[in-house]
């Protein structure tokens, strides 16, 4: 947790100076924990106050960051336990497990389905993160092997999993030029896979099966040098991980307890009897606290689902997701097509948008500047009124382009009929569907 | 080295709700369903109380849900034809509770009458001991009508009538009142919106303890994470001691996710959605598992699969 304005002060030379252009080091101290000063403006502060200070501003989820060759993938630096406080920032990696004791045609199989993969959801283009590779054979040149044949299909980044640091040392030799994450230390292994990964500065999980015993893991691998890590705390079912995870973010940010101050890695499979059970475990995870999720199956249903849930989770509550305001041409609309208007929430208007795009039929989609709120909630809140509505008719200038003077609005405010009749002489008013899906029906029923 | 677990210590806990009465206590179920009494976040064993798991009402159709997906009525074959088969069949499902939902219209566009309300609710009743729910079309002079039926037919059976809106609730509580019932009452996605709807409704005599509140949820994908705030910062008010939040909270996950492309339509969407049966179910179950994270105490849900998934999460969730 960040340091008071009082902790601060006791830091500060306390001489009143002025230089740093605040009249007292009280003053300054108070503004530097509003983060709106410079520790740097004040000439005359000691270095060992500069360490304490920098420590006390460091994040309570360090961020760790994995690259492949075209991808960089980063988590933690998280600074709430519910995403209303602020936002969750850094969206928990989704990675996919192979193991070198697959057949390698089938891991490549593997790797290009889950690679492969991307889905189109609300204009953005959704998709893993990347691989993680096993050493399940316990054999360095077969671990070789697979690490390479998943470098083929794939510059995303890795995650080598091994027992110890030899396998390891091998798997980074084959993934060379990539930043991947080792898993794991443990406490038989820790110091030459510490070693190992301070060598080559790339991230370290560490698995324990208590909190005590992670917590002195981390503080003895710091103690080698390694800053990047990663908590596995060895639970796997549904109540434990939910529990356990939350414990670790409230260390973290509750009690700025660095030992525990990383991302955690979780493992829904092995909790898991199938897929859509591995699913739903992967699903508590991004909403609770994981940072990276490493599955053991792959399926388009199931990755799509996860993809959006994790789209939803870490939007940002304070700015929702827009598009912007104006007049949207679909399927080559002519001056007789219809006109429909809604609301510049994203997922208003692509819901919207994908209907008619998908019925084939000609149509202009005015898009009125509710302040990106869907269309029930901005009527709710007076952003999607008769006025706002008229005001985007006559503003965007969609009177020149269409030769009638109809309007369709959302079934959903069938109540504004009056109000805007009234706003927009001369016009015809009809009320749509309800919901998007029934546009193209409705479509279909028009006519100019 | 020593880890000092972080245990929050929380002023206030949701409020117990008992649906359905059983013959001693005047009416006819089998048994009765409590949820709520949660003293913590949900399932943090280790820091508080969580006495009653979050329960699961299957919602059928007076009528022929004619709107409803293909998979849906795959899924629940003949029975949707008939309420109570239906109920049958939801109690055979696993469901805890079933949510009976009246429609305006039935058979060849007629609009559902009193009597038709109450016919329905009476063999419903008859086909299953589980405690009942019944939610109206939703169009203020039909609930007003139907409910009252509804409200008379099935007294002392300690049944939820909804759904209680700000423009709409008088009627509905006053019936409730009348013959000892619960109701669900719905707000916007807004924390103050849903204090102050509790607030009218107890203000007409009320007990807390027959109000469930449903704050409106969204489909995965369709704006869950508003719902889910919305969620999460009324627990946490509730444990935080703010009276009017201490309600359970009733969401509707099987609606919002079957209304939704992704759950009803198999043909025209992109390749990248997959196979239609598995991505509808994982919807729904996803949907719901996310509300449960958040507070959720009863889901009304539609697919017997997702139902028996989201049912077995629950029961590891609840193990300690």
């Amino acid at each position: 947790m960040a340091l008071s304005g009082l902790q601060i002060y006791k830091l500060l030379p306390q001489t009143n100076c002025k230089e740093c252009g605040y009249p007292t080091c009280l003053a300054f101290a108070m503004k530097l924990a509003a983060k709106q000063a410079e520790l740097a403006n004040c000439p005359y502060v000691s270095e060992e106050a500069k360490e304490q200070l920098a420590a006390a501003a460091a994040p309570p989820v360090r961020l760790v960051a994995v690259e492949g060759k075209g991808h960089k993938v980063e988590v933690g630096n998280e600074t709430v336990l519910f995403r209303h406080e602020k936002t969750f920032f850094h969206r928990p990696g989704l990675f996919v497990r192979v193991k070198d004791t697959t057949p390698v045609a089938e891991i490549k199989a593997a790797v290009s389905a889950a690679m492969g993969y991307a889905v189109e959801y609300v204009g953005m283009r959704l998709h893993f993160d990347g691989v993680a590779v096993e050493a399940a054979s316990g054999d360095a040149a077969t671990f070789k092997t697979a690490v390479a044949a998943v470098l083929e299909g794939t510059d995303r980044p890795l995650i080598l999993m091994a027992a110890d640091a030899g396998l390891l040392e091998a798997g980074l030799t084959a993934a060379e030029g990539t930043r991947p994450l080792l898993y794991a230390a443990t406490k038989d292994n820790w110091e030459q896979v510490a070693a190992l990964a301070k060598a080559k500065n790339v991230p370290l999980a560490v698995r324990a099966g208590s909190l005590d015993e992670l917590a002195e893991l981390t503080v003895k691998i710091k103690g080698l040098g390694v800053e990047d890590m990663v908590l596995d705390p060895g639970v796997r079912d549904a109540a434990s991980t939910l529990v356990t995870l939350t414990q670790l973010r409230r260390q973290a940010l509750k009690k700025t307890f660095r030992p525990l101050g990383f991302p955690i890695i979780t493992f829904p499979g092995e909790g898991a009897a199938d897929g859509l059970e591995e699913t739903m475990l992967a699903a508590q995870h991004i909403a609770k606290y994981g940072g990276f999720i490493v599955l053991d199956r792959f399926s388009p249903a199931s990755a799509y689902a996860l993809l959006a849930l994790r789209t939803n989770i870490y939007t940002n509550p304070q700015e929702p997701i827009k598009v912007q305001p104006g007049i949207y041409e679909i399927n080559n609309p002519q001056p007789t097509s219809p006109l429909m208007v809604t609301t510049n929430f994203s997922i208003t208007y692509f819901s919207v948008a994908n209907e008619v795009d998908g019925s084939g039929l000609p149509g202009w989609l005015l898009v009125a500047d509710a302040e990106g709120m869907s269309v029930l909630t901005a009527w709710a809140a007076g952003k999607f009124d008769a006025e706002r509505i008229a005001k985007s008719v006559k503003s965007t200038g969609i009177e020149s382009k269409i030769g009638h003077k109809k309007l369709i609005i959302p079934g959903h405010v069938s109540v504004l009929l009056g109000e805007l009749e009234e706003a927009l002489p001369g016009w015809e008013i009809l009320v749509g569907p309800r919901e998007a899906v029934d546009l193209p029906g409705f479509l279909k029923l028009w006519s100019a | 080295m020593t880890v000092e677990l972080q245990v929050e210590k929380w002023a206030g806990s949701v409020l117990q709700v008992t649906l359905g009465a059983t013959a001693n206590e005047g009416g006819t179920r089998a048994r009765t369903v409590t949820v709520g009494g949660e003293t913590t976040l949900p399932f943090l064993h280790f820091e508080g109380q969580i006495p009653n798991p979050p329960r699961v009402a299957i919602e059928i159709s007076a009528q022929y849900p004619g709107d409803w997906s293909p998979l849906l009525l795959k899924a629940w074959g003949d029975a949707v034809n008939d309420p109570a088969a239906w109920a049958q069949a939801a109690e055979k499902a696993g469901a805890d509770l079933v949510l009976l939902q009246l429609n305006l219209t039935g058979d060849g566009g007629a609009p559902v009458t009193a009597a038709d309300a109450r016919a329905a609710t009476r063999a419903v009743l008859q086909a299953t001991g589980l405690p009942l729910l019944v939610f109206g079309p939703g169009q203020v002079d039909a609930d007003n009508e139907l409910l009252v039926a509804v409200a008379e037919e099935a007294v002392g059976e300690r049944i939820v009538l909804g759904i209680c809106e700000e423009k709409n609730y008088r009627t509905i509580v006053a019936a409730a009142l009348a013959h000892g019932h619960l109701v669900n009452a719905r707000t916007a996605m807004d924390v103050n919106l849903a204090k102050q709807l509790n607030i009218l409704i107890s203000d007409m005599g009320m007990p807390l303890d027959r109000i469930l509140m449903d704050p409106t949820t969204a489909g995965l994908g369709y704006g869950i994470e508003y719902g889910y705030s919305v969620m999460e910062r009324l627990r946490l008010a509730a444990l935080q001691g703010d009276k009017m939040t201490q309600l359970p909270m009733l969401v509707t996950p099987g609606y919002e996710a079957w209304r939704q492309k992704e759950c009803k339509v198999g043909e025209g969407v992109p390749a990248s959605w997959g196979d239609w049966e598995e991505r509808a179910v994982l919807w729904e179950t996803i949907t719901a598992t996310a509300l449960i994270e958040s507070g959720a105490d009863i889901l009304v849900m539609r697919h017997p699969e997702a139902v028996r998934r989201v049912k077995a999460f629950i029961d590891r969730l609840m193990a300690k």
